[in-house]
C-alpha cells in the first residue's frame, strides 16, 4: 500500500469497491461529493423558502402571516450563516476558498455561488433584518445596560432616530429590499439546481427542470421549517398559536407541495417517456440503490403523506389541537422528504457509472470531516444560532411585552 | 556601527533585498520564455492521440509507465490511463472489466470459449477535449486548456471542490490523495514540450497509441486518421475529444 492514501480513505474505498455491481471506470470508486454536499442544498433551500414566506407579508400583504414574519427572517438568517460551511469543509484545500473571489470564472456555476451568496447575505438578508429591527434595537439599547446595551447599540449601527419619518423610511426600505430579495432568493436556490442540472456528463442530474425543481422543493422545505419552528417556539414559550396564521401557512405549503410534486413527476415522466441511452442504468439505480430513499422516504413519506394530510386539514373540520398536530407531523415529514430528495440527487447521481454499465456503493464515515457527525453538527447548528437570534432579536414587537428577553 | 547607521542600513537593506528577489523571479520568468522562444511555441501545435484498438494486447505497460512517470498513486482507485477488456458473447451480452486494477498483463477472454464472439482491449485516458466540460466548471480557473490543446490542472490553485471530476464524462479525473487536488492525464506535457513522446506511447510495444500534432498535415497522427475509420467516445456530448479511436466497437462508451 502506498503511503499517499490515508488509511481511513483506503478502507472506505476498499469497502466501496466491494459494493460495485457491473463495470465502472476505475476512478469512479471514490464518492466525490458525499454527505456534506447533501447537507448544503438542504440548508440553502430552507433559506430561500423561509425568505419567500417572509416576503409574502411585506410584498404581497398577506396579513395572516404577519405573526411569523420575523421568525421567518431569522430562520433564513440562521440557516444562511451555516449554509456555506459544508461546501467549505468538503474542499480539498479549504484555505484556498478565497480564490473563488479572486479569480472570477463566469463559466463556472460553482464560482457564482460565492457571489450570489455574498449578495444574498449582505445585500438582502442582513439589510432587511436591520431595517426590520432598527427601531427595536434602539429601544433595547436604551433599556439594557452593560455589554448587552453596547451590543444593541452596535447592532443598531449607532443610529438613534426613532422619529415617525425615520420609521416610515425603515418600512419603505425593507419593502424595497424584499422586492429585490425575492428574485435573489430564486437565484440563490435556482442556481444550486443549475450546479447539478448543467452537468451533461451525468444524466441523473442533467435536466433543464433541475433548477426549478430545486427552487420549488426549497420553498416547500423553507415554509415547513418555519412552521415547525413556530409550533416548537409556541410550545416552549407556552403560548397560544395563531391558528389563522398557521392555517394560511398550511395553505401555502399545500400549494407549494402540489407544484413541487407536479414538477418532479414531470421530470420522471419525461425521462421515462424519452427513454434515452441512460434509462436502463437509471432504472437499475432506482431499484437497486435508491428504492428506500427515493420511493419510500422521498415520495411516499416525504411528499404524498403530507400532501394527503394537508388536503385533509383543508377539507375536514378538525379541532385546533388536532390541526396543530397534523401540521407539526407534515412539517417534520416534509423535512425528511426534502433531505431525502437532496440525498437522492447528490448521492444517487454518483451511484451509477458514467459508462452506464455498473453501480457503485457509498459508505458514509461516522467521524471525520466528511462524515455523519459533521453533517449532524451542521444540521443542528442553525437551530442553535436561531435560538441565540431569537433571544437577541425578539420575534414580537417590543411594545407588546414588558420583558422582551 | 552606531545605532543610527545600523537603522539606516536596515531600512535600505530590506527593500533592496525584496527588489533583488523580485528581479531574480523576473529573470527566472525570462529564462522560461526564452526557452519557449528558442525551442517551443505552443501556438503552433494542437496535440491529439490516436488509438488503434486492434493493436492493444492488454499488457498494461502504458498504465505502469504512466504511474511511474507521473507519480500517480499505486492504489487501484487512481488512474490517468487504464485498459478495459470487452468480451462480446453470442447472446449479444457484453462484459467489460478494467484490467489495470491488477498489475501485469491480462489475457484475452478464453479463446476456446465458443460463446465468445469477439474480445478486445480499449485503452482509456483523458480525451483532451477541444471543448472540455471540466474547464468550463472550474470555479477558480485552476484547470485550463493550453494553447497547444492540452487540459492541465494547476495544483497550486486547485481548491479541491471536485466539480471537474463530476463534469468529466469519461471518468478520467480523480482527486489525488497526496495533493488533495484534481488530477488527470497531461499527455505528459513535461515531455511533449521537449519533443518527447508521452510515457504511455513510448512504452507501448505494439504502437497501439500514436501521439501527434493535429495541426500538421504530414504528422503520423493525421495520416493515421486518414487511413482508418475514426470515432471518438460519447460524440453526442459535443466535447470534441482529441483522442481518436480506430476500429472502435459500438459497445465502447
Amino acid at each position: 500500500m502506498n503511503a499517499a492514501v490515508p488509511t481511513a480513505l483506503y478502507e472506505q474505498l476498499a469497502s466501496q469497491l466491494s459494493q460495485v455491481i457491473g463495470f465502472i471506470y476505475p476512478n469512479e470508486v471514490e464518492t466525490q461529493w458525499a454527505i456534506l454536499i447533501v447537507v448544503y442544498p438542504y440548508l440553502t433551500g430552507i433559506v430561500a423558502g423561509a425568505f419567500i414566506l417572509a416576503s409574502l407579508v411585506k410584498v404581497f400583504n398577506v396579513v395572516e402571516v404577519q405573526p411569523i414574519y420575523r421568525l421567518a427572517l431569522l430562520t433564513a438568517l440562521a440557516f444562511m450563516l451555516v449554509a456555506p460551511l459544508p461546501l467549505q469543509l468538503h474542499l480539498g484545500h479549504p484555505e484556498r476558498a478565497y480564490e473563488i473571489y479572486m479569480t472570477p470564472q463566469p463559466t463556472s456555476a460553482m464560482a457564482m455561488f460565492g457571489f450570489v451568496y455574498l449578495w444574498y447575505l449582505m445585500g438582502v438578508l442582513l439589510i432587511e433584518v436591520w431595517f426590520e429591527y432598527r427601531q427595536q434595537l434602539i429601544l433595547m439599547a436604551n433599556r439594557c445596560r452593560g455589554i448587552l446595551g453596547h451590543l444593541y447599540r452596535a447592532l443598531s449601527l449607532y443610529s438613534k432616530d426613532v422619529s415617525p419619518e425615520a420609521i416610515a423610511f425603515d418600512h419603505k426600505a425593507s419593502k424595497i429590499v424584499t422586492i429585490i430579495g425575492i428574485p435573489s432568493a430564486f437565484l440563490l436556490h435556482g442556481y444550486v439546481g443549475f450546479i447539478f442540472g448543467s452537468v451533461k456528463a451525468n444524466p441523473w442530474w442533467g435536466s433543464v427542470l433541475m433548477p426549478i425543481v430545486f427552487l420549488m422543493s426549497a420553498i416547500v422545505s423553507g415554509i415547513a421549517m418555519v412552521m415547525f419552528v413556530y409550533i416548537v417556539l409556541c410550545l416552549v414559550r407556552n403560548e397560544k398559536l395563531d391558528m389563522r396564521c398557521l392555517d394560511k401557512v398550511g395553505l401555502f405549503l399545500l400549494v407549494a407541495i402540489i407544484v413541487d410534486f407536479a414538477l418532479e413527476g414531470l421530470d420522471y415522466i419525461h425521462r421515462l417517456y424519452q427513454s434515452e441511452e441512460s434509462i436502463k442504468i437509471l432504472g437499475q439505480l432506482v431499484s437497486a440503490k435508491l428504492f428506500t430513499s427515493l420511493l419510500i422516504l422521498q415520495v411516499l413519506l416525504g411528499m404524498l403523506l403530507p400532501l394527503v394530510i394537508l388536503v385533509l386539514v383543508r377539507s375536514k373540520r378538525f379541532n385546533e389541537e388536532f390541526r396543530k398536530l397534523l401540521y407539526f407531523t407534515s412539517a417534520l415529514l416534509i423535512q425528511l422528504g426534502i433531505f431525502s430528495m437532496r440525498w437522492n440527487v447528490v448521492i444517487g447521481g454518483q451511484l451509477y457509472s458514467k459508462s452506464f454499465r455498473g453501480l457503485m456503493g457509498y459508505k458514509m464515515e461516522l467521524t471525520g470531516i466528511e462524515s455523519l457527525l459533521t453533517a449532524a453538527v451542521l444540521l443542528i447548528a442553525p437551530f442553535v444560532i436561531l435560538t441565540v437570534l431569537i433571544r437577541l432579536l425578539p420575534t414580537r414587537h417590543i411594545e407588546e411585552h414588558a420583558a422582551p428577553i | 556601527m552606531n545605532k543610527r547607521e545600523f537603522l539606516t542600513d536596515a531600512v535600505l537593506f530590506f527593500p533592496a533585498a525584496g527588489l533583488l528577489e523580485a528581479l531574480a523571479l523576473e529573470a527566472q520568468g525570462k529564462e522560461l520564455s526564452a526557452d519557449t522562444a528558442t525551442g517551443y511555441d505552443p501556438t503552433l501545435h494542437w496535440y491529439g492521440m490516436g488509438i488503434d484498438v486492434d493493436k492493444c494486447i492488454g499488457c498494461n505497460r502504458c498504465v505502469e509507465a504512466c504511474k511511474a512517470e507521473n507519480d500517480v498513486p499505486d492504489e487501484p482507485y487512481y488512474f490517468r490511463t487504464w485498459i478495459e477488456r470487452y468480451t462480446v458473447r453470442r447472446d449479444g451480452k457484453t462484459t467489460v472489466e478494467c484490467i489495470s486494477t491488477k498489475p501485469g498483463p491480462a489475457k484475452q477472454a478464453e479463446p476456446e470459449d465458443p460463446s465468445v464472439v469477439r474480445t478486445f482491449f480499449v485503452p482509456k485516458l483523458c480525451n483532451q477535449c477541444a471543448h472540455p466540460p471540466c474547464v468550463q466548471v472550474c470555479p477558480v480557473g485552476a484547470t485550463f486548456q493550453t494553447k497547444d490543446g492540452v487540459v492541465l490542472v494547476n495544483e497550486k490553485t486547485c481548491i479541491g471542490c471536485r466539480y471537474c471530476i463530476q463534469a468529466c464524462p469519461y471518468g478520467a479525473r480523480y482527486l489525488n490523495p497526496r495533493t488533495r487536488t484534481a488530477d488527470k492525464c497531461t499527455f505528459c506535457y513535461h515531455r511533449v514540450t521537449k519533443g518527447l513522446q508521452p510515457a504511455c506511447v513510448e512504452v507501448c510495444p505494439t504502437e497501439a497509441r500514436i501521439f501527434g500534432d493535429l495541426n500538421k498535415l504530414s504528422d503520423r497522427l493525421v495520416r493515421f486518421q486518414r487511413a482508418n475509420d475514426i470515432s471518438v467516445l460519447k460524440p453526442d456530448l459535443n466535447t470534441d475529444p482529441k483522442v481518436r479511436y480506430a476500429q472502435l466497437d459500438g459497445e465502447v462508451r
